[in-house]
Order: structure tokens, then sequence, then C-alpha cells
């Protein structure tokens, strides 16, 4: 117990850098509060969302972060099933990741609700969720099982590691190798959520889920990789270099993945040259002249496509000035391409014809960034938490 | 302790202990800094699903609805919860040939409905479409069309509202049941029901629904007092709204407002069960179509041409 009392403390105790890092933070969650009471009274007339164009920024938001949270399962997998050890002892590292995502996840719908106090409405039980009809109503389960999942995962890894003792497998194996399906679940069904439409060819193709689940599985291990450097750097904790470099391989391969089915929906529409292609041309190309959106996907094709070049070659994936510059490319790539080119091209032209240009205004944009900021607090204040015990056990290991 | 009592604009009391009660289950939304005239109103947070009150509970609910109303439109508002009728199907024609493109249904739409006038909502889009090229050619097609006159030579028109689909993909996406088809056909929102996710409008092959990004604003001299709970009773912000077929005329027996606005007559309305009905008749006997009959929504709203066309 007192492990976790000390763990506690150690939460309020940090260097200079330390507090300058949360109270950043906290200013950018106060600038996004105040914002979001603007638009709780103004209404999401704030927002540059309009009935041609519904979804905006938040749900851009939400669909990339529900990748990063489902992403953590690429840790798990050899973690706990092939008993891959530089990576099981780095695994927890992850599961506060997909804590975090998901809560901010949860932010994101939240703030795009018009009525966000009756949200209970969608509860089973007291409110009336539509289910099995809505898919979002598949997505309210799922997101809500997997921060459960998580949230038990972490909780019984610091447990045990405060009491020094090896995994119970029998005890936690059941909800491991559930949260395997679970990760892909919630991917799955958030495109699903899209795909279901028949009212937007832009989503509903079927290659949609099989995209998700490639690109998630590029943009959650990049950002790991960053956050695991960066927790060995801040708390000098021993990471084997094999973790990372066998993180690196896996995002050269859904990498390759991801641009293919890229590829084959780009052939399918063009090729075949239906109207449904309009939104596609809409991304690409511009659509009457109208092309918001094109630098910003060309951009995000040269960034996926250089980072999988970096990741591909053994020597510059083992690099790490190299490894990092591919990371931080394949985080923005996925980004660009699983947010807002993956919201705003399903509206455009919308089910009339009509082309409305979105682009979010900058009560969006401080809303969207107070939600990061709040993630990161999260994330670090459970990182912070669980150093302690988590160097305390190393410590005694190498007795 | 004294008894404090809390009071809002629209008389509800709620003693202290009663709202630390309430507070307790989980909610301190009322701390939110909303203007006194929206003030957090219990009884309109805890009201359940429009389908699961009994009659009683629905007469409660219209009570406290038109006391609302009527203190801030300053006039009596009437919102009546009629049912639908036994062997009815609303069904909808319109003939292309004979529309203009004039807007006026447009118009009488929104002052029957109580559609917000800032920011503008139209519950009717009309589309101007070029004659002698692709046929109904969404993309190239222009809603806001602004000529000295109308009809104008060279193009024709095509309104689009709800199509009130018997197959309806808004109402299957919606998470919490907030819209639904009535047994009349007619699809309706719960405007106490709906959270504003708006997954419906992304459903919806139509551009049918509307959201209300703010707070709709009309004069309260505009405002029409003869509203229906599932229709045109005032709309909140944050809530999505759309077509009813005029819910509260065509179950009191009356046309819905587009079809009597119509100078031209290019707009029909019947009743689908009934073999003499209007709508039957042109149904059977001209060329309708649907629109995207590909997508299997089964719309209620058939197009068709009589060829007669005004000069």
């Amino acid at each position: 117990m007192n492990v976790f009392l000390s763990a506690i403390q150690s939460v309020f105790k940090g260097s200079a850098r330390y507090y300058a890092w949360v109270g950043f933070l906290a200013v950018l969650i106060v600038l996004g509060l105040s914002a979001y009471f603007q638009q709780l009274e103004k209404g999401l007339i704030t927002t540059a969302m309009r009935d041609q164009v519904s979804w905006g920024f938040y749900i851009a938001n939400f669909t990339f972060l529900v990748g990063v949270a489902a992403a953590a399962v690429l840790l798990v997998v050899p973690a706990y099933l092939y008993n891959f050890k530089p990576i099981k002892e780095i695994v927890l590292f992850g599961e506060m990741v997909a804590i975090s995502a998901v809560t901010m996840c949860i932010l994101f719908i939240m703030v795009d609700l018009g009525q966000p106090i009756r949200v209970w409405h969608t509860l089973p039980l007291i409110g009336k969720m539509n289910f099995p009809a809505s898919v979002m109503a598949w997505d309210v389960i799922v997101l809500s099982g997997y921060l459960l999942i998580n949230v038990l995962l972490v909780i019984y890894a610091l447990y045990r590691l405060a009491v020094g003792k090896e995994y119970n497998l029998a005890l936690i194996l059941p909800l491991i190798l559930l949260s395997i399906p679970w990760a892909i679940s919630i991917h799955t069904v958030t495109a699903f959520l899209y795909n279901g439409l028949s009212s937007r060819p832009f989503w509903n193709a079927s290659i949609l889920a099989p995209r998700f689940l490639a690109s998630a599985f590029c943009s959650g291990p990049a950002i790991m990789l960053i956050i695991l450097q960066l927790i060995r750097k801040f708390s000098r904790i021993e990471m084997d270099q094999k973790a990372i470099s066998k993180i690196a391989e896996l995002i050269a391969y859904t990498m390759g993945i991801n641009l293919f089915l890229l590829g084959a929906e780009i052939f399918k529409e063009f090729y075949s040259g239906s109207l449904h292609k309009a939104p596609l041309e809409y991304l690409y190309f511009g659509l009457h002249g109208n092309k918001q959106l094109v630098p910003w996907i060309w951009t995000s094709l040269a960034l996926n496509i250089t980072a999988f070049v970096i990741f591909l070659i053994p020597k510059t994936r083992e690099n790490f000035l190299t490894l990092n510059i591919g990371a931080l490319l394949i985080i923005a790539g996925v980004y660009i391409e699983k947010g807002l080119g993956l919201i705003v091209p399903g509206f455009v032209p919308d089910t009339l014809g009509e082309i409305y240009e979105y682009w979010p205004t900058r009560s969006e944009a401080v809303i969207t960034l107070g939600i990061w900021a709040t993630g990161a607090l999260i994330y670090t204040l459970m990182v912070k938490f669980a150093l302690p015990i988590y160097k305390g056990q190393a410590a005694e290991g190498n007795k | 302790m004294s008894k404090k009592v809390r009071s809002n604009p629209l008389g509800i009391r709620l003693d202290r202990r009663m709202f630390l009660k309430s507070a307790a289950a989980g909610v301190a939304a009322s701390a939110l800094p909303i203007s006194p005239a929206e003030a957090f109103n219990w009884k309109a947070f805890l009201q359940k699903h429009f389908r699961e009150m009994s009659d009683e509970e629905i007469k409660k609910v219209i009570d406290r609805l038109e006391k609302e109303a009527s203190l801030e439109w300053k006039k009596d508002v009437h919102i009546s919860s009629a049912k639908a009728m036994p062997n009815v199907k609303f069904g909808y024609g319109l003939d292309l040939s004979r529309c203009i493109g004039c807007r006026r249904c447009v118009y009488a739409c929104v002052k029957e409905n109580n559609q917000s006038r800032t920011p503008q909502v139209h519950w009717i889009s009309v589309l101007r479409f070029k004659k002698g090229e692709k046929w109904i050619d969404l993309e190239n097609s222009e809603k806001y069309y602004n000529p000295k006159q109308v009809p104008e030579k060279d193009f024709f028109y095509m309104p689009v509202q709800c199509q009130q689909c018997e197959n309806p993909p808004c109402v299957k996406v919606c998470p919490t049941q907030a819209t639904w088809k009535e047994p009349d056909g007619i699809v309706v929102v719960d405007y106490n029901w709906c959270i504003g996710c708006r997954y419906c409008m992304a459903a919806c092959p139509y551009g049918a629904r509307r959201f209300n990004w703010a707070k709709p604003k009309i004069p309260s001299t505009e405002l029409n007092p003869d509203t229906h709970y599932l229709g045109n009773r005032p709309r909140y912000k944050g809530v999505v709204e759309k077509c009813t077929f005029c819910i509260q005329r065509t179950r009191a027996g009356k046309y819905p407002a587009c079809v009597e606005a119509c100078p031209v007559g290019a707009r029909k309305f019947g009743n689908l069960l009934d073999p003499d009905s209007e709508i039957r008749q042109l149904i059977e006997n001209k060329r309708v179509f649907r629109l995207k009959e590909d997508l299997n929504t089964e719309p209620k709203f058939y197009y068709f041409f009589t060829g007669w066309q005004v000069q």
C-alpha cells in the first residue's frame, strides 16, 4: 500500500519542467473550456459545420483517436501471447495511451452534441438505446467497454508490480484475450458507422473498415514510438531497443497495406468513373473549382509514402533520427487522411449535389486543442503515478 | 438550515433539498452558464420518451410545454398530440412539368411550420436544372438561383423535401430512437429526446433534415400557435427537425401548407390506402418516379409528369 501512497505523492512532485508542462496543458484546457461554454450558449453555430457538412473537425479527431486507441492491441499481442519480453515490459504504457485516447474520443463526441445533457438517452435501460439497429449504439457499447477493459488491465498490472509478483495469467488472460478482438471491434464499429450509410458513396465502400484498421495500425504505434522514447528520456527507465525496432517494423507492414488499400480505392473510383467518384475527386483534385482539401491530402500522401520508405529500409528504421522523423510523418499523414480527409468528403458534394467548403473555425480549433491537452494531461498524470511503482519493481528485480 | 427556494422564469420551484437530490443523480449542468431564459429545467431533463408515456403523461408534458411556449412567445400556443388515423398512409405527388420554381411552397412551409427566420431554416429545397442536358444531374443543379422572374425559359425545377421513406435510413441510425415512422407513414422527431448527434442527417439521402445550429428566432407575431407535438411546435437549439407533411394539418383533414400554396397545382397529396384518392389515381395513370430508387428507401413522395406546362 505504501507503494501507492508514494506513487500518489509523486504525482504532485516533479521537476520545474514537469510543472511547466502540466501548467501549459492546464492553460490550454481552460481556453478550451471557455470556448466550449461559448459554444454551449450560442449553439453549434460557432462551428463551421452547417446542414450540408454536418460533421467536421470534432468527428474527424474522434475518428483518428479511435484508431490510436485500437492500436494499443498491437503491443498486447506480442507482449502476452508470444511472451515477447521487451514489449511486455512496456505494454502498460500502451494501455494507458488507449485509456487517454478513448477518453478524448468521448469528449469529442460530447462537444459535438447539440444537446449534451441528454446524452443519457443513448444508454440502455434508463435511456432508449437504439440497439441493435443504430451503429452508434454499438459504438457507445464498444468504446465504453474498451475503456473499462484497459482501466482494469492497467490497475491489475500496477497492483502486480507493486506487490512484486508475476502476472497471474489464469486471472488476467481472459481479459487480455478479450481486449484483442475488442480493440479491433472499436475500430471496425466506428468504420461501420460511416460505412453503413448508402447516402454517402465516399463512405459506402467495403474497403473502408480494412483501411481504417490499416491506417490505425500505422498511426497508433507511431505515437507509441514517440511516447515510449519520451518516457525513456525523462524517467531514465530501461527500455529494450528491440521493442522499439519491433514496433517500427510493424509500422512498415501496416503502412504498406494502408497504401495498397488506398490505391485499390482510387483505381476503382477513377477507372469506373461513375458519379460516385465526385467526393474522391473533390478530395484529390477539387470539384468545380473548390479545392480546400487538395493540398492537404497530397501532403498526407507524400508524408505516408516517405515514412513507408523510411520504415521499410532496416538502416533508416534503426537510426534514431530517421526513425523519429518517420513516426512524426506518419502521425501527421494519417491525421490528415483519417481526420478531415475522411469526414468532409463524405459530405461534399452533399446528397443534393451542393458543395459547401468546410474549414474549422477558431472556436472549434481551441476546443479541439483543449481536448488534446486533457488527454495529454491524463496520460502525463497516469505515467507519473505509475513510474515509481514500475521502477520499484525493476530495482528489486536487479538485486 | 432555512429552506432556500430556487426559482426560474418558468415558475418551476425547486427547494434546496430537491435540488441536491437531483444533483446527486449525477448532473450538475445547472452550473453551466446558460442564459436565464434557458435556465435548467428538471422536468424537461427527466422527460420520458414520447412513445413510452401514457396519454396522461403526454397531457402533462404538453401542458408544461404549452405554458413554456406561451410565456416565451407571448401568445396562446396550442400543442396537439393527435394520433394517426386508422387506414391512412399519406403519400405525396409532385408534377415536375408544372413547377415554375417560385418557392412559394418554401415560404408557406416556413410560416406554417415555425422554422427559424434567423438563421434561416427551410424544409423544402427547390433545385433548378438546365433543360436539354443530363436528366436529374444533382451535382450541376442550382439551389440558390435568383432570377428576376420565374419560370426561366431554359430551366426546369424540382422541389425536394422529406420523402417520408417507408424504409427510412435516418430512423435506423438514430442512437436514441428520437425519430420514428408513425402508423400513417410520417417520419417524426421528438425535439425533447433528440441529442443532436446529426447521424440522421448523414444518413438521409435527400438532404431533408435540418439542424438548429443556433436558437431558432421567430418574431412573436409570426409564430403559428396551432401546433403538433411531433410537428411544428417551437424547436430548441441543438435538435434536428424536418418536414412532417404538416402533421398538425393533415391529421386534422387539411392539406399540407405547400400543397395549398402552390399557384400552379403541381403538388398533390392524399391517402395511399384509399384506391379512389387523387394520389392513387396519379400513381396508377401517370409515369411516376421516386428519387434515388436504387437506395431502396421506398419514398412515399412521387415525382411525375402531366405534360401540362406553364407558358
